[in-house]
């Protein structure tokens, strides 16, 4: 089910990068599957378990593939966790446990998520303000003005909106769907439109793109906005799992640094213009699957914080340590 | 810059004015109940705190009788602060004590709601468990997770912070948050005259249990006369909680310090210390450093508790549940004394590193006190 | 000869902006203090101030040079918790005086080696600095936690306590004089030294400019890079021997640390992703930003409002220091 789309963006030429996050991917579920029969708990072995192990990561999942862009257009977004927050919160407190509130929530929700990504990028392009600088005073921003109000759980979602988070087609969750179609949907833009190629273009080299008569300001500007909706919806999802939002629960789940960790592992070079949204799933996957062994495992909390860090880190270098480009 | 402005308006306008909001932290029958609670007699055996219990309401557990081994899961919210890792500590030491116990399954939220739900669907996929045992990151968010696990048949016992639902078999906890911050607003009460000038200090803000503190102990301040100069958050950070205290200092005297948790409670005390000001009331809880230093220095102080005793409870909630056994429910009250000047000395050991909570009913157990970093 | 060819551009561009708006500031958020509350113009009132930046301020000082030789060192807080928490106070646990004197130069040699770890990663493996510090902070606080088992250990004892909290009193003219701040002359004095009056300094303002252009001068890149990484990890060590002297032991001591000490250097002027940067106004931006969070407390503004306005700074200084790059004709 996650091979597929892999193949589906191979280019027509060899190229290692595009391979490696194939390679990371099988290399996880090859030590999974190692593990679980090692310890004789083949019982994870299952098909209820593999859905499990999807479905641990839907927050981070929609959130990297808005990182994805911007990271693809040599910016980054440290506000994801904040917009989390903010989103989160405005869905539960704008609904209130009324369904007829659902529809302008989730508008209300967008339209935040919007704003945000234009301000950034706007920040980025017109004052020329470091994308990194720029997006943690954002985050700053939004995080003083959301706990200004609230510094609790606030509102609730109706039962009926919980279904996003809960309900599922046979075994299958609604949530773990529509992540896949927001994958395939971020592929499509990647892969078959003008604004798709001119990231790639601009990610490259900004001014070569400049001077190929690409407006430059305007696809970064709009990768910051569908950064910002991604993480508007995650922010949605998270309500519905949750219930109700809370200031602090974008913060909590440390999506701004594990966002932009998945999408480097999954291939995608933080100098910008090269990647794709297929590594970056094949990222999030890798992040469940080692949660999931340290679970199986037993693996200490402390002791699967240093592998964490370790495998960041090893990922990257498999990509990067061919490279002759010098980094900073 | 302009824009940017004009934008965080717009935002502020549409978070702050359309929705209201009300958490309510201010209960006063939940706050009469515990100012009870406090000082009632509990059931059970006087030496082994865990043991005890509030009231007499009961539940059966007979439907959930089963022939060990077992497997006992359980799900974690974090070991991400000193009085967690004790706990943790008192948990595992007291599931050694059960044989009938094969397999002890933990896995661990890291402090992430999110994380949280996963694991218990992990754990409900192929964790094999007998019973659960949850120990919430956050209340209402818990709470679909700890009902498909009920669904799935299985007896939760939940501890700690609970669940907005009653379909686990008991819920552990001592008596509660206003209880912690009548005890703190008592002692200060008696011991500074009306109109003197008390700083409370906070850890963060929304943490349920540290909310209900602070408003018990804020509506005691205000009914006693007694000025609160301001609530700072100090993020338990004690550099922080050291700049406050001397920049309150600077401006004023203060006669009391009210704390909602212990971990900064010795830096607020170096804090006068370092300024060569008479230390006033300081509150603060049960753990070493605080505790020593109280000793040492010879100042009015007390240590009210949130005993990680809790975190032995759960386990043989556990246990007597799968045996079929009686349990104190839907919810298990445990005591939560107050560390006074009377007893001060028997709750100080040095051989215990500083951040060890002294109430923490282990000392009783063969491991004590190596597995919680202490020395003989 | 080389090295001295690709410094001259650098030369002659820190002349051009005149004075340094960071300074400007700083002044003036004194003087704000010092108007809202006079006790601050006491020796103890600003004597304090400094006690209390004084972290931050070598902190700042050194992760500038990753900053100028063109890469980010986000794993200084955890350096900081896995030396304090663990070195400093779970290997203490005897609590004997003595040991304080081998025990700091052995916590400087594990930031000797996360410094060069970091600096091996991203020169050989090439793993790009936010990614490469980003894994060794993670990977880091795991280490601090599993080696203490989630609680520090044992106390930290005076004489380790000394840098941090000991005032030297009756000094004459300003009465009280902390240990800390003496640290901070010091250090603040090395690291600038380092940093503007070296061939090492030029070296590194040229390969955070062009390392292309560095590496043609001659400019051993790799070397220079990688010492960079250890000389921030080495500061923030010392950072926090003060800041654990200072508040006592504590589990996540440091936390947070990382992004503050990236603000402050960028408040100060310096230009991410190399080139730029200036000890001293590094140091005054360390301060800025203390002084923000003083001025706020005494106003009496909300936590939420402190955050809102260190957001709005940071953009500001960033925004503006590029406006006047431009205005410059740069």
């Amino acid at each position: 089910m996650t091979d597929t789309p892999l193949t589906a963006s191979k280019p027509p030429r060899f190229r290692f990068d595009r391979h490696a996050s194939t390679i990371l991917l099988l290399a996880a579920i090859a030590i999974y599957i190692v593990l679980v029969v090692a310890l004789g708990q083949t019982r994870f072995l299952t098909l209820d378990n593999l859905v499990a192990i999807l479905g641990r990561s839907i927050t981070l999942g929609i959130t990297a593939i808005g990182q994805t862009f911007a990271i693809l257009v040599a910016s980054i977004d440290l506000s994801v966790a904040s917009v989390i927050s903010a989103a989160a919160v405005v869905t539960s407190v704008v609904m209130n446990g009324e369904p007829s509130m659902m529809l302008p929530a989730i508008l209300a929700v967008l339209s935040l998520g919007a704003v945000v990504g234009l301000i950034n990028g706007l920040v980025i392009t017109k004052l020329e303000v470091n994308p990194l600088i720029a997006t943690l005073g954002m985050s700053l921003i939004i995080q003083g003005v959301l706990s200004y109000y609230y510094n609790n759980f606030a509102g609730a979602v109706p039962a009926e909106f919980q279904v996003f988070a809960y309900g599922s087609v046979g075994i299958v969750p609604y949530s773990l769907i529509f992540m896949f179609a927001l994958a395939g949907l971020a592929w499509f833009v990647l892969r078959f439109t003008r604004f798709g190629s001119d990231i790639y273009s601009v990610g490259g080299n900004q001014d070569a793109a400049r001077l190929a008569g690409i407006k430059t300001a305007r696809v970064v500007i709009g990768a910051h906005v569908i950064c910002s909706l991604c993480a508007a919806i995650a922010g949605i999802y998270l309500a519905s799992r949750l219930r109700s939002g809370a200031p602090w629960i974008g913060a909590e789940g440390v999506y701004d640094l594990e966002s932009i960790a998945v999408v480097v592992i999954g291939g995608t070079v933080l100098a910008g213009g090269r990647g794709g949204i297929w590594g970056t799933m094949a990222g999030v996957i890798i992040f469940s699957l080692i949660d999931s062994i340290f679970n199986v495992a037993g693996v200490d909390a402390f002791v699967k914080q240093v592998l964490r860090g370790i495998i960041i880190i090893a990922a990257v270098a498999f990509y990067a340590a061919r490279s002759q480009r010098p980094v900073a | 810059m302009k824009k940017t402005l004009l934008a965080v308006a717009i935002l502020g306008m549409l978070t702050g004015s359309a929705f209201a909001q009300a958490p309510n932290f201010d209960d006063p029958a939940e706050f009469a109940k515990q100012r009870e609670q406090l000082t009632a007699t509990f059931n059970g055996p006087a030496d082994q705190p865990y043991l005890q219990y509030a009231g007499d309401a009961m539940v059966d557990t007979t439907e959930f009788k089963k022939e060990g081994p077992w497997t006992v899961c359980f799900s974690n919210a974090g070991v991400n602060n000193p009085w967690r890792v004790v706990g943790y500590t008192n948990m595992t030491e007291e599931v050694k004590l059960h044989p009938e116990i094969g397999t002890f399954t933990h896995v661990d939220a890291e402090g992430s709601d999110d994380k949280q739900i996963a694991d218990i669907d992990d754990l409900l996929a192929g964790g094999n468990c007998d019973a659960l045992i949850v120990s919430p990151n956050s209340t209402a968010a818990l709470t679909p997770a700890v009902e498909k696990a009920c669904a799935a048949g299985l007896p939760v016992i939940v501890f700690d912070r609970g669940v907005t639902t009653d379909c686990p078999v008991t819920f552990v906890h001592p008596v509660g948050g206003y209880g912690f911050g009548i005890q703190a607003a008592d002692h200060i009460i008696a011991n500074v005259p009306a109109g003197g000038n008390v700083l409370m200090l906070r850890i963060l803000p929304g943490v349920d249990v540290l909310e209900t503190r602070a408003s018990g102990a804020r509506n005691m301040f205000a009914e006693a006369g007694l000025t609160v100069l301001g609530e700072e958050f100090t993020d338990g950070d004690n550099a922080k909680t050291k700049s406050i205290v001397e920049d309150y200092l600077q401006r004023g005297t203060i006669d009391a310090v009210w704390m909602d948790a212990g971990a900064t409670a010795v830096a607020a005390v170096e804090a006068f210390e370092d300024q060569g000001v008479d230390i006033p009331v300081v509150t603060g809880e049960d753990q070493q450093d605080y505790l020593q230093k109280w000793r040492d220095l010879g100042f009015k102080g007390i240590a009210p508790t949130y005993p990680s005793y809790q975190w032995r409870t759960a386990v043989i909630a556990a246990v007597n549940t799968l045996k079929g056994e009686q349990v104190p429910g839907p919810e298990w009250v445990l005591p939560q004394p107050a560390i006074t000047q009377d007893v001060l000395d028997q709750y100080i050991n040095e051989k215990m590193p500083p951040l060890h909570y002294a109430m923490c009913g282990c000392e009783d157990m063969e491991t004590y006190p190596e597995a919680w970093g202490g020395t003989k | 000869m080389t090295e001295q060819t690709a410094a001259r551009p650098e030369v002659s561009r820190r002349r051009l902006p005149g004075v340094n708006p960071v300074y400007v500031l700083v002044v003036a958020l004194l003087l704000a203090i010092f108007i809202m509350n006079p006790a601050f113009g006491e020796p103890t009132g600003y004597m304090n101030f400094l006690k209390r930046v004084a972290a931050l301020a070598i902190l700042s000082g050194g992760a500038l040079y990753v900053i100028v030789s063109g890469g980010f060192d986000l794993s200084v807080g955890s350096t900081m918790t896995l030396t304090l928490t663990v070195i400093g106070s779970s290997m203490l646990a005897s609590n004997d005086p003595n040991s304080t004197y081998w025990i700091i130069p052995l916590m400087l040699g594990i930031g000797l080696v996360v410094g060069l770890i970091n600096g091996l990663v991203v020169s050989y493996l090439k793993v790009p600095s936010l990614i490469a510090t980003l894994g060794m902070m993670i990977t880091l606080n795991g280490v601090a936690f599993m080696w203490s088992g989630g609680a520090p250990r044992g106390y930290l004892p005076d004489t380790f306590r000394f840098f941090g909290r000991f005032n030297i009193s009756d000094v004459p003219l300003i009465g009280i004089l902390p240990v800390a701040v003496i640290c901070l002359v010091v250090f603040g004095t090395i690291l600038w030294w380092g940093m503007h009056r070296t061939n090492y300094g030029r070296m590194l303002h040229a390969i955070g400019d062009n390392p292309q252009a560095a590496r043609l001068a001659g400019v051993p890149v790799q070397r220079v890079r990688i010492s960079a990484f250890v000389v921030s990890a080495l500061t923030a060590v010392l950072a926090g021997v003060i800041l654990g002297g200072r508040g006592g032991v504590s589990v996540d001591i440091g936390s947070g640390y990382e992004l503050q000490a990236i603000t402050a250097a960028v408040i100060g002027g310096a230009q991410l992703l190399g080139g730029r940067g200036s000890v001293p106004a590094t140091i005054a931006g360390a301060l800025a930003l203390e002084a923000i969070f003083t001025l706020l407390n005494l106003i009496g503004l909300a936590q939420p409002v402190r955050l809102v306005v260190q957001g709005l700074i940071l953009i500001g200084a960033v925004a503006l220091a590029t406006y006047q790059r431009k205005r410059a004709g740069r």
